[in-house]
């Protein structure tokens, strides 16, 4: 084994017009619901529809789609002349069977309200239970993308990935690594870079020191420190766009210390979201006045003014609410003190340094806040138990790009692990549910707005700051493109300059 | 015959143990794994499906597919009894077999620790100079080397070593993996550390055998300069070298672990944190029992060239 292990990974040379792409994303399994925003990130598989820069929905392997006057069936016309990297032709069959795996699967396809999934001629058919208009946004999702056949182990599970993308993988060492070679046959066309990597590098500098290095020519999510030093690099172009991500504080409404709509207005005023944003996340735009980012569209609501930092309103709403200083300034109501837990975890490595300036600012209030910085995955299992009190996270909301997916997960009546734990509206209940079955963009802004205000007004989250992802381009490319909803790094319209 | 019979219980001992570190590290990791605090369905779907995508229903659906709502005692004898069959049965978070696995990364590891031992061997014959005139200029000089670069973290040396050859010299890659130029910043960081060590330990052991005995006697016959140190110094300055480069492998397994995330290396080291992270318990499993088995290899590796560079240590046991 040991020999076997030894030369089994022999060392090759990589070839000198590889397009190197870095990120900090790993591979943890072959699964789409696992790794698949890789693969359709870096143009390997390919789902039916996709998002533009807008968030509008556009075609991708469905070419047109239509709902009957029910809303209850839909009716998807597949591309043709798609064929997998195998060679297999995309049918209608294949996609058919390839949604059922999805919506039994771990993805997102688990909260639409299907009925039944199957194919008629060359068009995919959707019935659904109830009326759910964003349909469409879903299958943008990288769970939802289409391996072919035999992609598959006899047991059904994925052993590689065959698709119908512009690029094929050629090898592929998880958790690490992708190595590309163009598909010749892609339907879009020829595309000009003919091979293309991806390697998932954890730490923010080493990623730094790649882009600096030329040994990576598109750096995806930079540190913010880094940005600074790289923006003044002559060999590199960086960019910073706001994405659908907002790092919020969950609290639980439905403990003593927060049911008082008060104290999360006054713990939302006691926070320097300017200080954190230029201080910490060395960006002044993303301190966030909304929960909404605007990246989302028409969800924000751009009328907004920044939220200052008021203390003495702070101090004056918890009085309020019967909070008092106590001898130590620490704030008690029935004799108890005003301590608090927040929850936060270091995959994302400026959360922990923002729970401490949390921390910081509201004990200037006279609330004593304990950080502990753990696994994500206790915030949910916090939430089930029903012990969680704050949370620090970033929450996506446009893992499907529609951010009406994620709040229904989210703002539901039960709420959600990654949103509003013990607090509902009804109001924001009824627009919910409106949203599921409008279509028209001009009736669904006054809904979106009014969720808007709903929450900004009772705070079951309390946000904090945008997220923004921070690229580092090679000048040797050309056509680079910034996705907000991360589904693409747009190989396919990148050229090298010397080419030309 | 007295020779093979000895060996044979050299290599017997050797298997003994083999066994007993399987059986123990399967317990300990089963054991230890479970005593840690927090679900693991949630911490398995969390690596699984990252925070993005986890949920309380993708950890739920998480725990019925890996049975994990079964008893204790149940999952424990499956380990097991896998074990005994020697099947490492499939990671919890990848889906794939876990042999699969292992024979990638530490394929990766191997390369990265030999370039790594190959590196540091140029500590050896400093630090044997240094021992030969002890208290010279030289000595003094890399002991103040060695104990600046020991002194600091993998994780720094292997970003200094990052803006020195990558960004200021550009001849050598950051970071990645997949051809030799990729191994050396690595190997070069773990090296450093390592040939700190062997320097010093080399260097004692020099100076101690110059002040023996045999080597004065040596001195006194005429012998001179490396006719001398050759004939009587490096032989019986090799025992303890040699015997610590064993103990320099629980440095390298420790260094490999943080080398290898900073360089985005896929080996076993990074694998292991992860799977800790994320409770893969077979994936731990699977890591830890191959390491300890290397340790064991390592171990027979150094008696043997212990015993072939001083015959009497096999007479007098």
């Amino acid at each position: 084994m040991l020999a076997a292990a030894l030369f089994g990974s022999m060392l090759t040379p990589v070839s000198a017009r590889t397009l190197n792409v870095v990120g900090p994303w790993e591979m943890t399994g072959v699964e789409a619901s696992q790794s698949g925003y890789v693969f359709t990130r870096m143009q390997v598989a390919e789902t039916l529809t996709a998002a533009d820069s807008q968030g509008h929905i556009v075609p991708q392997l469905a070419t047109a789609w239509q709902v009957s006057e029910d809303g209850l069936r839909w009716q998807f016309q597949l591309r043709e002349g798609v064929s997998f990297h195998d060679g297999t032709p995309l049918t209608a069959d294949i996609v058919a069977a390839e949604l059922q795996r999805a919506h039994q699967g771990a993805g997102v396809l688990k909260q639409v309200p299907v009925k039944a999934i199957r194919a008629e001629g060359s068009q995919l058919v959707i019935e659904l239970e109830r009326v759910f208009a964003p349909l469409p946004a879903f299958l943008a999702n990288y769970s939802t993308l289409i391996l072919a056949p035999s992609s598959y182990t006899a047991e059904g599970k994925v052993s590689q990935i065959i698709a119908t993308g512009p690029y094929q993988i050629q090898t592929m060492t998880l958790p690490l690594k992708l190595e590309l070679k163009r598909n010749e046959h892609w339907w879009g066309g020829k595309v000009a870079i003919d091979s293309a990597s991806y390697l998932a590098v954890g730490k923010g500098e080493t990623r730094a020191l790649m882009a600096q290095s030329g040994e990576a020519d598109l750096v995806f999510s930079l540190l913010p420190v880094s940005v600074a030093a790289l923006s003044r690099d002559p060999r590199l172009h960086t960019e910073v766009v706001t994405l659908p991500r907002t790092r919020m504080l969950k609290l639980n409404a439905g403990s003593a210390l927060f049911s008082d709509v008060r104290v999360r207005q006054a713990l939302s005023l006691a926070l320097d979201r300017q200080g954190m944003a230029r201080a910490i996340l060395r960006n002044d735009k993303v301190a966030a006045n909304q929960l909404f980012s605007p990246a989302m569209g028409a969800w924000h609501d751009s009328q907004l003014a920044p939220i200052p930092r008021d203390l003495d309103k702070a101090r004056a709403l918890l009085a309020e609410a019967g909070w008092q200083a106590g001898a130590d300034g620490i704030l008690q109501k029935d004799g108890q003190p005003f301590q608090v837990k927040l929850l936060t975890y270091s995959n994302l490595p400026e959360l922990p340094v923002l729970a401490t300036a949390i921390q910081a600012q509201l004990r200037e209030v006279g609330i004593a806040v304990e950080v502990a910085v753990g696994n994500s995955s206790e915030i949910v299992s916090q939430h089930r138990d029903g012990v969680l009190q704050m949370a620090l996270f970033a929450r996506n909301f446009s893992l499907v790009p529609n951010p009406l997916g994620t709040l229904l997960q989210d703002y539901g009546p039960e709420g959600g692990d990654w949103g509003a734990m013990g607090w509902s509206d009804a109001q924001m209940q009824s627009s919910l549910q409106q949203l599921q079955v409008i279509t028209d963009a001009a009736r669904q802004a006054p809904l979106q707005q009014q969720i808007n205000q709903t929450l900004q007004q009772q705070l079951p989250v309390i946000p904090v700051a945008w997220s923004e992802l921070a690229v580092a381009a090679s000048r040797q490319l050309e056509g680079v493109q910034v996705d907000p909803y991360e589904l693409s790094y747009h190989l396919t319209s990148l050229r090298w300059k010397s080419e030309e | 015959m007295l020779r093979s019979s000895l060996w044979g219980t050299v290599l017997l001992g050797r298997a003994l143990q083999a066994v007993l570190v399987s059986l123990l590290v399967g317990s300990l990791c089963f054991a230890l794994m479970h005593s840690l605090p927090g679900d693991p369905a949630m911490r398995i779907a969390a690596g699984r499906y990252g925070p993005d995508a986890m949920s309380l229903q993708a950890a739920e659906s998480v725990r019925q597919e890996l049975g994990l709502e079964q008893p204790l005692l149940q999952q424990y004898g499956r380990a097991l009894w896998q074990l005994a069959q020697f099947d490492l049965g499939h990671s919890l978070v990848t889906g794939r077999p876990i042999l699969e696995e292992l024979q990638v990364q530490l394929g990766h590891s191997l390369w990265l620790a030999l370039a790594s031992l190959l590196l540091s061997l140029l500590g050896i014959p400093l630090g044997i100079i240094a021992g030969a005139r002890a208290g010279g200029w030289l000595d003094r000089g890399s002991q103040a080397l060695a104990i600046g670069v020991r002194a600091l973290p993998p994780f720094v040396l292997g970003l200094l070593l990052m803006w020195l050859f990558s960004i200021q010299l550009g001849w050598l890659p950051p970071a990645g993996f997949g051809s030799w130029q990729h191994l050396l910043l690595p190997a070069l960081t773990l090296a450093l550390g390592l040939a700190a060590l062997s320097c010093r330990v080399s260097r004692d052991a020099m100076a101690e055998v110059q002040q023996s005995a045999y080597f004065t006697f040596a001195r006194h016959k005429g012998l001179r300069g490396l006719t001398l140190i050759q004939r009587h110094g490096l032989r019986n300055a090799a025992i303890p070298v040699v015997a610590y480069l064993g103990v320099q492998a629980v440095y390298l397994i420790e260094g490999v672990v943080v080398v290898e995330s900073i360089f985005a290396y896929p080996g076993i080291g990074h694998a292991m944190v992860h799977a800790i992270i994320a409770r893969d318990v077979p994936m731990v499993q699977g890591t830890v029992l191959t390491l300890g088995l290397l340790f064991v290899l390592i171990n027979l590796l150094i008696d043997a060239a212990c015993r072939w560079i001083d015959p009497r240590q096999g007479g007098t046991r």
